[in-house]
């Protein structure tokens, strides 16, 4: 399979250190993959270097095997969609306001949203459960109801794939088993690929079909949750010790802190 | 379909037109309206009989609307036009709905450059307005570097760089002013609180078209400036040009201003008070929030010109005093009433 996106050999550093070194990755259609790492070990920079917001300069990074240098950010906007971990709006948008702010990248100059557009935007709130939420202004929202909204905006934007730095982080468990499930749907029912950065690696181990696990900026191990979520592994990685066995659900990896 | 409101999209090209075209007919009654007011009488019919051509070419009334009035109607206009439409741009900008024209020290930055050029011999139809842009340009830069360096650009820190950089530019004006013996710059004083009263047909010639192609251009930013004030970073992931989305709005705002400052002196608080009415009114698009505001901004200012005019006739006070009065307390009450929900940095 072709992969979306790629990083080859990419390198970052905002000041002297790499934050980012030597990162060789590809994202594959209809993948779910999970970037694991404790704090300061280039998660969030390695996913701002897969949307374009930062620019490596060490390698490369590769949309559909072209450069992304070479293209212009709108046709990037068309492959690539990212949730950031922070959002706030100053104005007052409506929730549909919002969701149709992803069909900018598809627009001309002057052009304004069409049927086709709203149709779009409607489906994409269909598909996250907040079709009833579209009147609503965006400040009343709470914040699980407010990260489906900021996921339906990604879907509107007809990506290929879609980026989410720490999805789940404010929520509680009950929406962040439904932001995972709806995540995990869309990968399997669209076909989209979905990078999710995180540092809940029990949720990650869950859902994701594959899992980087980066430690002072470079690939420390990549695979399946099998094969990366191990004792050794985590406790190399995250400096603490854990005890790993099977959910007995799920027969996924499960994770225990040692008291 | 789940509700009746998404057969259709929020905002139809249709919707703009038809609302800036209401806009625009309460501008005109407003401007019309103006017109029959001030010291010497000029009564509806007077007005009808000019309008229809029927009117005597020498009857007074026909001076008093020609030579007098209209030209200040319409640089009112002009002028609230572009210091609502700035005020627009730079609250989506700097994502900070206090930010307007004169609280920024734009404004008198302008007032800054046209004073310069004055004591430099400049001409008032080109030159003047020219030096007055790089004077906006140049507080632009300044409380843009200054003021947004480690604290972000929502931060109230950019509202005190503006509040100083007002005041260093003001008492500069004022050093000039003071220093130097010429009996014109005195009557800069009146200007510097805001002055239509010496507008001439002449400067509106170069105003105007300048004042059209940079709404325009700004217009062509609006879904940019949508996304702009919804995060930097967002706007970019979105596919928006955010740098130079940003640097093409601030050059074109430091030219309305630059410009409208150069002919009407320093009137603060129309950039501020009327978005934030349109704004309430319309909601934060800015397809339909740059039109609406714009025309707003000129009706407001034409009726607070009026006010200047009227409230102690036979003799008239600077409008930037009228909108200053409105205005201040208006910042304040933002300030109290919603600062809670805008102080996040």
């Amino acid at each position: 399979m072709e992969p979306i996106l790629s990083l080859r050999k990419a390198g970052f550093r905002y000041s002297v250190s790499w934050a980012v070194k030597g990162v060789d990755l590809d994202v594959l259609p209809g993948e779910m993959l999970g970037i694991l790492g404790p704090n300061g070990s280039g998660k969030t920079t390695l996913l701002k270097l897969l949307d374009g917001m930062l620019l490596p300069q060490e390698g490369e990074v590769l949309v559909h095997r072209k450069s992304m240098v070479t293209l212009k950010r709108g046709d990037v906007a068309k492959v690539v969609a990212m949730v950031a971990q922070e959002n706030f709006f100053r104005f007052a948008f409506s929730v549909l306001d919002v969701v149709l702010m992803g069909r900018f990248p598809h627009l001309g100059r002057l052009q304004f949203e069409g049927d086709k557009d709203l149709e779009i935007a409607v489906n994409a709130l269909r598909a996250t459960h907040s079709l009833e939420l579209s009147e609503r202004s965006i400040h009343e929202l709470s914040g699980g109801e407010k990260q489906r909204v900021l996921l339906a905006r990604a879907l509107a934007q007809e990506p290929g794939v879609i980026l989410l730095d720490e999805p789940t982080s404010f929520l509680d468990l009950k929406y962040k088993k439904e932001i995972f499930d709806l995540i995990a749907s869309l990968t399997k029912e669209k076909g989209l690929s979905v990078v999710i950065v995180s540092h809940d690696i029990e949720l990650v181990s869950q859902y994701c079909h594959r899992i980087v696990m980066l430690k002072n900026g470079s690939v420390h191990m990549t695979g399946t949750p099998d094969q990366v979520i191990d004792a050794a592994s985590l406790e190399s990685v995250y400096d603490c010790a854990v005890f790993v066995d099977k959910n007995p659900l799920t027969g996924k990896p499960r994770i225990s802190l040692k008291p | 379909m789940f509700n009746d409101s998404l057969h259709k999209p929020p905002l139809t090209p249709g919707r703009v037109f038809r609302l800036s075209l209401i806009m625009a007919l309460v501008l005109v009654l407003v401007g019309v309206a103006s017109l029959l007011m001030g010291t010497a009488e000029v009564s509806f019919q007077k007005f009808m009989a000019f309008a229809s051509g029927s009117l005597d070419p020498d009857d007074p009334a026909k001076l008093i609307i020609l030579r007098i009035r209209l030209p200040r109607i319409i640089l009112a206009g002009l002028a609230g036009f572009s210091l609502a439409l700035g005020g627009v741009v730079f609250q989506a900008l700097l994502r900070n709905p206090l930010a307007d024209p004169f609280i920024l020290g734009v404004s008198s930055g302008s007032a800054f450059g046209a004073i310069m050029g004055i004591l430099l011999g400049f001409t008032f139809s080109v030159g003047i307005p020219l030096i007055s842009f790089a004077g906006a340009l140049l507080a632009v830069y300044l409380v843009l570097a200054l003021g947004t360096r480690r604290m972000g650009m929502e931060s109230s820190t950019i509202l005190l760089t503006g509040v100083i950089l007002n005041a260093f530019f003001t008492a500069v004006i004022m050093f000039f002013i003071s220093i130097v013996a010429d009996s014109r710059l005195h009557t800069m004083l009146f200007w510097l609180y805001g002055d239509l009263s010496q507008s001439r047909y002449a400067p509106l010639v170069l105003l105007t078209p300048a004042l059209i192609a940079a709404s325009l251009i700004l217009f062509s930013f609006a879904k940019e400036l949508n996304l702009i004030t919804t995060g930097e970073e967002i706007a970019f992931q979105l596919g928006v040009d955010v740098e130079k989305a940003k640097k093409t709005c601030l050059v074109l705002v430091s030219l309305l201003i630059g410009l409208v400052v150069s002919f009407s002196g320093l009137i603060g608080f129309v950039g501020l008070i009327v978005p934030h009415l349109a704004r309430m009114a319309f909601g934060s698009d800015h397809r339909l929030l740059i039109p609406v505001a714009s025309l707003g901004g000129a009706t407001f200012l034409i009726a607070a010109d009026t006010l200047a005019r009227v409230l102690i006739s036979p003799s008239e006070l600077p409008v930037g005093v009228i909108t200053a009065f409105l205005g201040a307390p208006f910042f304040l009450y933002l300030l109290r009433a919603k600062g809670s929900q805008w102080s996040r940095s």
